[in-house]
């Protein structure tokens, strides 16, 4: 059952990724990448991470995401138009690519055994009270600094995004 | 055989952060570059991930929790950066941006 | 594991009917609500008192032609009001009714399911909500629509914030995230619930306003008048997609009552206990509506209401006979208290329809950010100090 799961939406997040890099027009790719988002967060759950895939779901496909798609329809974005690429390129490129893929996997697969399954339940520890008290025990100087970042980070998208004054 | 190795999330991770590189280096559009960053950032998030449950602890979970942070602020100064170099070149293609180059 | 997946499917089919239907007749209770408060009798003619109202509004939108434009982007044209319909459906399915019922031997949960995330899991199902709409502004390709799709998915992101904080107020009183939990947490009486023990009022009021912001309700319905961006998002949509829309709406107005009767008025516990005879309210409410509808079936304003009115008031006291078996108490009571509350919001909601007017875009956006934003983060502060000092 875990396996299958995992095998639906592993070939989900695959797939949904290869069309963000694919697709010519951004909405295409945004919605793709909303995809990987939310089948990410289902294999969060079979890790027993709770927690992380609601903050998943929350912070990452339903407000970063959203902010790209207001930028995407408030600048009109087109489909990408597709310049002069040399016939090397657009021949080896994808082999090579997918070359690459399997010398990662197989060299993941060699490092770390198989001895270690993942079921779901088998990680209890990943719920919000040991996420909560370990975010303010252990983690408290990354919390706060990581807030003071998020000052900042408004503070410069405020400035940035003003308009002139003349 | 209902349980799956844990190299295989692991595998599915580095999948993910090749896709994002490749659309990273390949894409020409601004935003569409800017998204390959962010499928690079969840798929180390995964790895995170699975390393915590391969540990048994839940530090992983707050590590992720803060590239997740990390990365929403980025995605908001990075979208405002986009809004400026669009409003001053009118162009979302980064072949365009190139007023520097001799 | 085999009767699980049964009796979960089984339930799964009565949430599912059930709440269609009551999607349907709640838009029958907002027409008339808003024609009484208008001094007007509402849908009149199509059944008894404009009870197949709702029928005859399904059968035409069914039977409308559904137009697809040439001009809108295809995927996204079709797939926007699925989401909007799946994430609406998909936050009722941890929404609990009511506690343990046993049937035919089995123990279960009046819930489909309950997670000790349910509160997060049902701020995310809200969060992808907001999808929906944008994208259906987007794919139609028309610039009311994306004015229309933008200004909502702003509207809706932007009070999303105070409603998350208005949430976790009474998160920290309670100290659990599963819903079966936060009810159980309220037990007793009225004098337990969050609102009154637990001091979160002004956190049920910003909640409240919150919820018609997300749920795109007057006063909050800019992004969809009619008689200022044509119909907004949803112009270009015609048919089983319009319907959609309009169902998505109803279903998350129904999600926001019942997560606020869960989180500050206590679920399905009564206000006050059983051994002093709260279990003959309903009874006791039902009998006097029986009553009241005989009384008008005897000397009644119209002709036909005879014997219409007469129906409703043997129906009325049947109901509220069957409430004093002692047999369904267990779980139609609870069932019973659940569904006033929820109820009495839903009913709030078209009260102030009829009554207020809409805001204008920026003031709707300045009230969320430098009100409501700020008040419920100081509701937050304090409410964590008083539960760090009581504990």
């Amino acid at each position: 059952m875990d396996i299958v799961l995992f095998l639906i939406f592993g070939t989900i997040a695959v797939v949904a990724a290869i069309n963000v890099v694919v697709q010519t027009h951004p909405i295409s790719s945004a919605v793709s990448l909303i995809g990987v988002m939310g089948s990410l967060a289902v294999l969060y759950l079979l890790l027993g991470a709770e927690f992380i895939a609601a903050a998943q779901v929350i912070v990452y496909a339903g407000a970063v995401m959203v902010l790209f798609i207001f930028v995407i329809m408030l600048l009109n974005a087109g489909a990408e138009v597709k310049r002069g690429r040399s016939l090397v390129v657009q021949l080896l490129g994808a082999p090579l690519l997918i070359a690459l893929l399997g010398l990662l996997a197989y060299f993941v697969e060699r490092v770390f055994p198989q001895s270690v399954k993942v079921h779901f339940g088998g990680f209890t520890g990943g719920s919000a009270q040991a996420v909560g008290r370990a975010l303010f025990t252990t983690y408290l100087l990354p919390f706060e600094v990581t807030s003071l970042l998020i000052l900042i980070a408004i503070l410069g998208a405020i400035v940035l995004g003003r308009k002139e004054l003349d | 055989m209902t349980e799956v190795p844990i190299s295989w999330f692991l595998a599915l991770s580095a999948i993910l952060f090749a896709l994002g590189v490749a659309g990273f280096l390949f894409r020409r559009s601004i935003i569409t570059v800017f998204m390959s960053i962010e499928l690079m950032l969840n798929a180390v998030n995964l790895s995170f991930v699975t390393f915590s449950y391969q540990y048994k602890q839940v530090s992983g979970h707050l590590f992720t929790f803060f590239v997740m942070v990390v990365a929403a602020a980025e995605a908001a100064v990075g979208l405002a950066i986009i809004l400026t170099v669009f409003k001053n070149r009118a162009t979302l293609n980064i072949d365009d941006v190139d007023s520097m180059k001799n | 594991m085999d009767s699980f997946i049964v009796i979960t499917l089984i339930k799964l089919a009565v949430i599912a009917a059930v709440l269609l239907t009551a999607v349907a007749y709640l838009q029958w209770v907002e027409r008339k609500v808003i024609a009484h408060i208008q001094v007007r009798p509402g849908p009149y003619r199509v059944g008894p008192h404009g009870l197949l109202q709702p029928l005859a509004d399904v059968v035409k939108l069914v039977t409308k032609e559904g137009l697809l434009p040439s001009y809108v982007n295809r995927p996204l044209y079709l797939f926007a009001p699925f989401i909007a319909v799946t994430m609406a459906l998909l936050s009722i399915a941890v929404i609990p009714f009511g506690p343990t019922i046993h049937v035919a031997g089995y123990d279960t949960w009046m819930q489909l399911t309950d997670l000790n995330i349910g509160v997060l899991f049902v701020l995310a199902v809200s969060s992808m909500g907001v999808y929906g709409i944008a994208l259906a502004g987007w794919a139609s390709n028309n610039k009311y629509s994306l004015l229309g799709g933008l200004r909502s998915s702003a509207q809706m992101i932007s009070y999303e914030l105070p409603m998350a904080l208005a949430i976790a107020s009474p998160l920290l009183v309670s100290n659990t995230l599963s819903l079966r939990e936060l009810v159980g947490s309220q037990a007793g009486s009225i004098l337990s619930w969050n609102i009154i023990r637990g001091g979160q009022i002004f956190a049920f009021i910003i909640f409240i306003i919150a919820a018609f912001a997300e749920t795109n309700r007057i006063p909050f319905d800019l992004p969809e008048a009619e008689n200022e961006l044509v119909a907004g998002f949803h112009t270009e949509y015609s048919s089983m997609a319009f319907a959609s829309f309009f169902m998505a709406e109803y279903l998350n107005m129904v999600t926001v009552s019942a997560m606020a009767t869960l989180l500050f008025l206590g679920g399905w516990e009564a206000p006050w206990p059983a051994q002093y005879g709260s279990s003959l309210v309903p009874s006791a409410i039902f009998a006097i509506a029986g009553l009241v509808a005989l009384y008008h079936g005897a000397n009644p304003p119209h002709k036909l209401d005879r014997y219409t009115f007469s129906a409703f008031g043997a129906v009325f006291l049947l109901i509220a006979g069957v409430f004093l078996l002692p047999m369904v108490q267990s779980w139609l009571l609870p069932l019973f208290w659940f569904l006033a509350k929820t109820g009495l919001i839903l009913f709030a909601f078209m009260w102030i329809r009829g009554t207020l007017p809409r805001f204008r875009y920026d003031q709707l956006m300045g009230f969320a950010w430098k009100f409501l934003f700020p008040v419920a983060m100081l509701n937050l502060l304090v409410t964590s100090f008083v539960v760090a000092w009581i504990s």
